[in-house]
């Protein structure tokens, strides 16, 4: 029988995957990727736990506005990228340092 | 085992199996790819669990809006045929610290996961759409409405940064 901590479990291992992603990653795009990993861990812990736990809705409510901010996440991530494509030709994140004092 | 076990198992070792290619591939046009897996082996996860608007959403939004935005990114700021991403990390020991920072989250999760004793009622197998709909215009307007807000930002936005100014 297929548990919640079944998927409580998936969800780590995706949840973890994202972060070392993120950690190991110096390309702008892929470091995207892996937020949108981060982000389908939580909304896939958000629906189990509406499934099995909670007994009502609200968890895929809430998923449902995940899923927005994450539309709207990379969609300005991926012009911010795109900008600093064009002025330093290079998507990694390394050389990405105009600010730097 | 039964048919739901065996649907998960395969569901999961999809799942995973493609994050771990959009993570530790060398090529980013196969992590895009890898990402499409990921996507719909996150949405039939959803029907397992009942959630059939969700699942439908995960594939309109993730594989049909958000890859193909990344897929763009991709192309936008590579030449396809040289990609090589081996210089990121160079030597074996970089990798130390990172891994064990998601191995030690990733164990200290699934602990947490399988030693609690989760409460609470099962809901049982039922069409969500007309719900969802009724708690998007009821419970939830306000965060439904500020959601709306956030997209129109986000889209002004993207536009105003990408474009072309004259001056430069």
């Amino acid at each position: 029988m297929i548990s919640l901590s079944h998927y409580l479990v998936v969800s780590a291992a995706l949840f973890a995957l994202g972060v070392l992603g993120l950690l190991t990653r110096r390309n702008a795009v892929n470091v995207l990727m892996s937020i949108e990993l981060i982000l389908n861990s939580a909304n896939v812990n958000l629906v189990a736990f509406s499934r099995f736990a909670a007994g009502n809705l609200g968890g895929q409510v809430f998923a449902v506005f995940v899923i927005v901010v994450a539309a709207a996440e990379v969609a300005v991530g991926l012009a911010i990228v795109l900008t600093l494509y064009r002025l330093r030709h290079t998507p990694n994140l390394d050389e990405a340092d105009i600010l730097k004092g | 085992m039964t048919a739901e076990a065996l649907v998960f198992w395969v569901l999961a070792v999809v799942t995973v199996g493609s994050a771990a290619v959009v993570v530790l591939s060398r090529t980013l046009i196969y992590s895009a790819f890898a990402l499409l897996f990921t996507f719909f082996g996150v949405a039939g996860l959803y029907v397992l669990l009942g959630a059939d608007f969700l699942a439908a959403t995960q594939l309109l939004i993730y594989v049909g809006g958000i890859l193909v935005l990344l897929l763009f990114g991709v192309m936008l700021t590579h030449k396809i045929y040289s990609l090589d991403l081996r210089s990121e990390l160079g030597s074996p020991w970089d990798w130390v610290a990172p891994a064990s920072v998601a191995a030690g989250l990733f164990v200290i999760l699934s602990a947490t996961a399988l030693k609690t004793q989760w409460a609470g009622a099962q809901r049982p197998p039922a069409p969500t759409t007309g719900d969802i709909g009724r708690l998007f215009l009821g419970k939830f307007l306000l965060p439904f409405e500020a959601a709306s807000i956030l997209l129109l930002v986000a889209l002004v936005g993207a536009a105003m940064i990408v474009r072309r100014r004259r001056d430069a």
